[in-house]
């Protein structure tokens, strides 16, 4: 057997693999409960498909260091890995449809067979299972004989078109808003897209991104040749539509989705402090939640009547200050332990400390200061804001625009050097000068205030600040976002705040998996893209052995467009 | 900057930058340093040899405070610098280069040889938070450094924005040197400024250290193995081995001294 | 390595007065509680006998840390996940059997087929892991491994949620291990003594087959140092998971041992066992097999007596809710104190 047909078997294998646990968690079953093409095509069906298309693709791609078969092959292997999906789905349905498993695994009820067999019974549901992985493996691997941009855009823009449907009561939502119900008609029906909608994000998305790739450079050199003041007028004029957009933002979305902005503000707070200790100074903090709860404890006992102690009962604004002389020293607090420890243990302690931080709180004792398990009720409002998800999105953007901002400096300036001359070589940044003993206690203290800043509102938007809200899941969600938008980077942060934050809200159907997507987003990123989707510039380089290109092209045979991988012959 | 030469052993030189008295170091069992006495005269090019595992590297790292002592007493322009961590060092006037060259590889050119110029700079965090006037102003003046330093060890501009990591070989060694000249060091400390180098980039590399010591008023001290840079650079010489003094002297003695040339050729021997 | 002239500045001061603070409230805690006499020694001795069960449900998880820290130089912050695999996994082991009548006709060959699949379900996790995280990971800066072990171990946790069900299970039953034991004035359920001879036993295992066999040998040689381990023809992958399957087996008897003392499986069981356990190998001494074991036993015995010997005294209400502030607080002093643990080399930190 060829090393490729091996390697499309075992792919085959795997997104088999995959296809079974996405069932046996449950996913299937959640999202049969969505429509992609109204009454025609479910989410929870199109999961195992997706499965398929993308072994199709592994396996039709050839490692570096083997020649590209021929097409006829490449499609065959493609086949193979898809149908092996389809096989193993089949089993699997059949083996749910036959034995009663459901003591041991809660989903696999009779209705997941169904689903996978497409409601077709058995018999015609596994013929349909099999020969559609065999048709969707060879779609998949057939994306590698289309020309490279083409099948980008054929990629994204399905990916784009399953979101878009998921996004049908926000999306519908927001059309409705702003009177624009004729669109919403057009696009959706009944919780999915229309046929005709489905058609129609899929061709525009893939037009748009087909258009780009072909004169997108064109486009980026013409602004790289414009003189320097007027692409700077350019470049103020985009920031200052971004910034119209945003202020007007919670009335073009709604109540509903301005609650979710600002959960993803409070969360872009969040990991650009985080981002601070990590990104910038390479402090794995895994207790940063500690910073998140201090920062609402604060604001409840100086604010909230019917805090236990010490009622000066403060409005927001006036706490704020001390919110942030508490951070100070928390972070100082916190990282004066750890100085001296390496990375991992670093992060190890600060976890521990981050539960300290919560078993304290909860705890009967501490019960006359922190209200113990019940917490403290009343944290008032930001007065002259409310709390109404479209009122108290404005203090929020404010400072995730003035944190958004101070980040940016303090990554460009003398402060930002050492801190990451530090994060490569703590030893040899010392030997040039710096104190790295004052650079970590300041990362701390400033990420500390950052986190303090961001607990705040949560506490003051929710109004009770109770102990559980910060378990180490807080800690482990900052991370995430600043793993997945690229560690060190601004915009990163706040990709993935929308990402790994927005969308699970605006998903409820994802609430239950999102602990469980976010464990896959960190695995798949560290092992394939560790600088995450937008990484800064250094961030790449460090995390690269290689000087690296775009990792993409590795599988690219287009001659012409490849940047110059050896032609191999045997 | 001249200096009175005196026989070797004497140590009885004027205007001493650096003293080391018995210096010992000692990890676990093995003294990798013992009761080594050590004077750098100012304005001087002065040579570290010996043969591998001599304790050279080990010396330097004494001189730079990233290990302490186990006994002795190292006095930089009157002053003792044992305790002090390797930042107050840089502070006072000490910069090295190391041998496994150490840039940091993820940031650009520029930004290592502006980080070198750290202890220089005042900005504080908040005045960077604030974009104060002065540090702008000290922004820019730092950049404009870093750029003629760069120019002054050979670096073309073109190598600004890229990452340290990608340059050559070479190259590195000058960034590297030039990191360390940007703390406006009197001492530089540099550990084999040219291995890895062919004879005409170790002669340019040779040029360029006399060169610097002359127009920054520097006094050096390095570690090298190449005989015809040690001996056609230094106006001191100082020989280690097995961790100990061995000799001392001017380049005509050293030369000519046996015990020196038995440590090297039973080097050669060994190897 | 500085230490000829200790050098007192606010950081070292602020850390000494922590520590010190901590270690005096403990001491003076102890001291009241003790002048009060406000428990009765037998309570004590429950304590500590309860507090060496568990340690050594800590002590055969540290190991598992140990190990792989001695050989890969990384956390595998995902273990506390592979003790609860088996632990739940076995779960239904055990309810078949149970339900089979098997737990009453021959409870000890159930109880054993119950420790076979946890450890067995345990070993596989722990080589996937293995084999799918980490693998691909090797040499690449420290904080990727550890960001993908906690990656791994929210996609263990929540698969098993998916899987199992979020809900709290309940183990049948062992009236096998019903009844007490005593011993001169020492009285313990039979229960504790099966945790703790096991625990004993597996140890003793280990440590046989770490000395003794050649497996163990090369895997001490793969710690030493990989390349010439390498050099000397050991396969260095086939030992890294070898080492990850022991942990493994020993992470899955742990599982059982833990649900002989609590009864019951959560798919969330395996977050705070993993960190204290990750404490256990750090107290010992991480990298060192019996200080693993030692660590696990002392956290053990601190865990459940600390809250009623350091609090009680100063009248704090329900202190055993800060149990687990006592053990992190243990983690915490022994870095700040003894980086390299009881037991450790100096240059592991
Ligand atoms: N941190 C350390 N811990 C333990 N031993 C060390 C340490 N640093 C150096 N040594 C040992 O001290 C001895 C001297 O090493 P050193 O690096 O100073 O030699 P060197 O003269 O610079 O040699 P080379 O010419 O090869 O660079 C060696 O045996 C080395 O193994
Ligand atoms: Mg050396």
């Amino acid at each position: 057997m060829s090393t490729l047909l091996r390697r499309a078997l075992m792919m085959g294998l795997f997104g088999g693999i995959a296809g079974v646990h996405v069932s046996l968690v449950g996913i299937v079953n959640t999202f049969q409960t969505r429509d992609l093409i109204a009454d025609i095509v479910t989410i929870g069906s199109v999961l195992p498909m997706l499965i398929a298309i993308m072994v199709g693709w592994l396996a039709g791609s050839t490692p570096k260091h083997i020649p590209r078969p021929s097409g006829s092959t490449t499609l065959v292997h493609g086949a193979m890995a898809g149908g092996v999906v389809g096989v193993v789905l089949a089993a699997l349905a059949l083996l749910v449809d036959s034995v009663s498993l459901t003591w041991i695994l809660v989903n696999a009820r009779p209705q997941l067979a169904n689903i996978l067999y497409f409601e077709q019974g058995p018999g015609l549901g596994s013929v349909i299972l099999i020969a559609g992985g065999v048709l969707l493996g060879v779609a998949g691997a057939g994306l590698h004989l289309l020309p490279r941009t083409i099948a980008r855009a054929l990629a994204i823009s399905g990916v784009v078109t399953i979101i878009a449907a998921l996004m049908e009561p926000f999306v519908g939502a927001v059309l409705r808003n702003v009177e624009l119900r004729a669109i919403e008609g057009f696009l959706y029906q009944s919780g999915g897209l229309t046929v005709q909608g489905f058609i129609l994000v899929f061709v525009l998305i893939a037009a748009g991104i087909y258009g780009w790739a072909k004169r997108g450079d064109r486009a980026k050199a013409r602004v790289a040749a414009m003189p320097p003041d007027r692409r700077r007028a350019g470049k103020l004029i985009a920031y200052g539509v971004l910034f119209a957009i945003l202020l007007i933002l919670p009335q073009i979305v709604g109540q509903r989705l301005s609650e979710v902005v600002g959960t993803v503000g409070i969360y872009i707070l969040l990991g650009l402090g985080l981002n601070i200790v990590v990104g910038f100074a390479g402090l794995l903090d895994l207790g940063y939640v500690a910073f998140f709860a201090v920062g609402a404890y604060t604001t409840a006992l100086l604010t909230s009547p019917a805090s236990p102690v010490l009622n000066p009962e403060l409005p927001f604004w006036g706490a704020l200050p001390f919110v942030i002389m508490a951070a100070a020293l928390v972070g100082l607090a916190v990282g004066a332990p750890v100085l001296r420890l390496r990375g991992d243990y670093l992060a190890i302690v600060t976890l521990g400390f981050g539960e300290i931080a919560r078993e304290i709180f909860k705890s009967a004792w501490a019960q006359p200061v922190t209200g113990g398990a019940q917490g403290i009720l009343s944290v008032p409002e930001p007065l002259p804001f409310t709390r109404d998800p479209q009122s108290i999105y404005y203090p929020i953007l404010f400072f995730c625009i003035i944190a958004a901002i101070a980040a940016t400096r303090l990554a460009a300036s003398r402060v930002g050097r050492a801190w990451n001359a530090m994060r490569e070589d703590e030893s040899v940044a010392e030997a040039t000068g710096i104190n790295t003993v004052k650079y970590k206690l300041l990362a701390f203290s400033l990420g500390a205030a950052f986190g303090c800043l961001s607990g705040a509102f949560f506490g003051t938007k929710i109004g009770v600040v109770f102990p559980d809200s910060f378990n180490i899941l807080v800690s482990i969600n900052a991370l995430a976002l600043i793993v997945l938008g690229g560690m060190g980077n601004i915009a990163g942060v706040m990709v993935g705040a929308l990402v790994l934050v927005g969308l699970p809200e605006l998903l409820r159907e994802f609430a239950e998996y999102r602990l469980l997507i976010y464990g896959v987003v960190l695995v798949v990123m560290m092992i394939l893209r560790p600088e995450g989707l937008l990484p800064s510039r250094s961030r790449r380089v460090e995390l690269h052995d290689v000087s690296d290109e775009d990792d993409d092209d590795m599988y690219t045979d287009e001659a012409g467009i490849d940047t110059g991988r050896p032609v191999v012959s045997t | 900057m001249t200096e009175t030469m005196d026989r070797a052993g004497s140590a009885q030189v004027v205007d001493a930058l650096l003293q080391a008295d018995k210096v010992t170091m000692k990890f676990g069992g093995l003294v990798a340093n013992r009761d080594v006495d050590f004077v750098i005269p100012r304005g001087s090019i002065v040579s570290l040899i010996g043969p591998n595992g001599a304790g050279k590297t080990t010396f330097f790292n004494q001189l730079t405070g990233m290990l302490e002592p186990t006994s002795g007493e190292i006095t930089f322009n009157g002053k003792s610098i044992i305790g002090r961590t390797p930042y107050e060092i840089v502070e006072m006037g000490i910069g090295r280069t190391f041998q496994n060259i150490r840039l940091f590889g993820a940031m650009t050119v520029l930004a290592n040889v502006m980080v070198g110029r750290h202890v220089r700079m005042h900005s504080s965090w908040w005045g960077s938070l604030l974009r104060l006037p002065a540090v702008r102003a000290e922004e820019e003046d730092t950049k404009r450094r870093a750029q003629e330093l760069l120019e002054r060890v050979g670096l073309p501009r073109r190598y600004e924005e890229d990452w340290a990591k990608n340059l050559p070989y070479g190259d590195q060694r000058r960034l590297e040197l030039a990191r360390a000249l940007a703390s406006e060091p009197k001492l530089l400390l540099l550990d084999e400024p040219t291995a890895g180098m062919n004879p005409g980039e170790t002669a340019q590399m040779t040029d360029l250290i006399k060169q610097l010591r002359d127009e920054l008023d520097l006094t050096v001290l390095l570690i090298e193995h190449d005989m015809k840079v040690v001996m056609g650079i230094s106006e001191r010489i100082t020989v280690l081995d097995h961790g100990e003094l061995l000799a001392e002297g001017k380049p005509e003695e050293i030369r000519a001294n046996p015990a020196v040339i038995e440590a090297y050729l039973g080097k050669q021997a060994t190897e | 390595m500085r230490g000829r002239r200790i050098r007192f500045n606010l950081v070292n001061l602020f850390l000494w007065l922590l520590g010190g603070g901590l270690l005096a409230f403990a001491a003076f805690g102890s001291f009241l509680t003790l002048v009060e006499g406000r428990i009765q020694p037998s309570q004590w001795q429950s304590l500590v006998i309860a507090g060496i069960a568990l340690g050594s449900v800590y002590a055969l998880i540290a190991l598992g840390y140990t190990l792989v820290y001695g050989i890969l130089f990384m956390i595998n912050f995902a273990h506390g996940e592979v003790f609860m695999w088996g632990a739940f996994t076995a779960f239904f082991a055990a309810t078949a059997l149970n339900d089979a009548g098997l737990m009453v006709s021959n409870p000890v060959l159930a109880f054993f087929l119950v420790l076979a699949t946890s450890m067995l379900v345990s070993m596989l996790v722990a080589i996937m892991l293995e084999r799918i995280a980490y693998r691909p990971l090797r040499g690449a800066p420290r904080l990727v491994p550890l960001i993908t072990a906690i990656g791994a171990s929210l996609f263990l946790q929540y698969t098993a949620r998916g899987f199992y069900g979020s809900g709290v299970r309940a183990y049948p039953d062992y009236t096998l291990f019903d009844g007490t034991i005593s011993i001169g004035f020492l009285s313990l359920s039979v229960k504790q003594a099966v945790v703790i001879l096991a625990a004993v036993g597996l140890m003793l295992a280990l440590y046989v087959f770490i000395n003794r066999t050649r497996t163990g040998r090369a895997m001490r040689a793969v710690s030493e140092d990989k390349d010439v381990a390498a050099m000397m023809g050991i396969n260095v992958d086939r030992i890294i998971v070898t080492t990850f399957a022991i942990g493994g087996l020993l992470a899955g008897a742990a599982g059982i041992l833990y649900t002989l003392i609590f009864n019951q499986v959560l798919f969330f069981m395996g977050f705070l066992p993993g960190i204290k356990a990750f404490t256990a190998a750090v107290l010992g001494g991480i990298g060192n097999v019996i200080g693993a074991a030692l660590g696990g036993l002392i956290l053990g015995v601190v865990e459940q007596l600390g809250p009623n010997l350091f609090l009680s005294g100063y009248g704090v209400p329900s202190p055993n809710q800060l149990k687990d502030v006592i053990a992190f607080s243990v983690l915490v002093l022994v870095l700040i104190f003894r980086p390299s643990g009881l037991l450790g080399r100096k240059e592991n930190t």
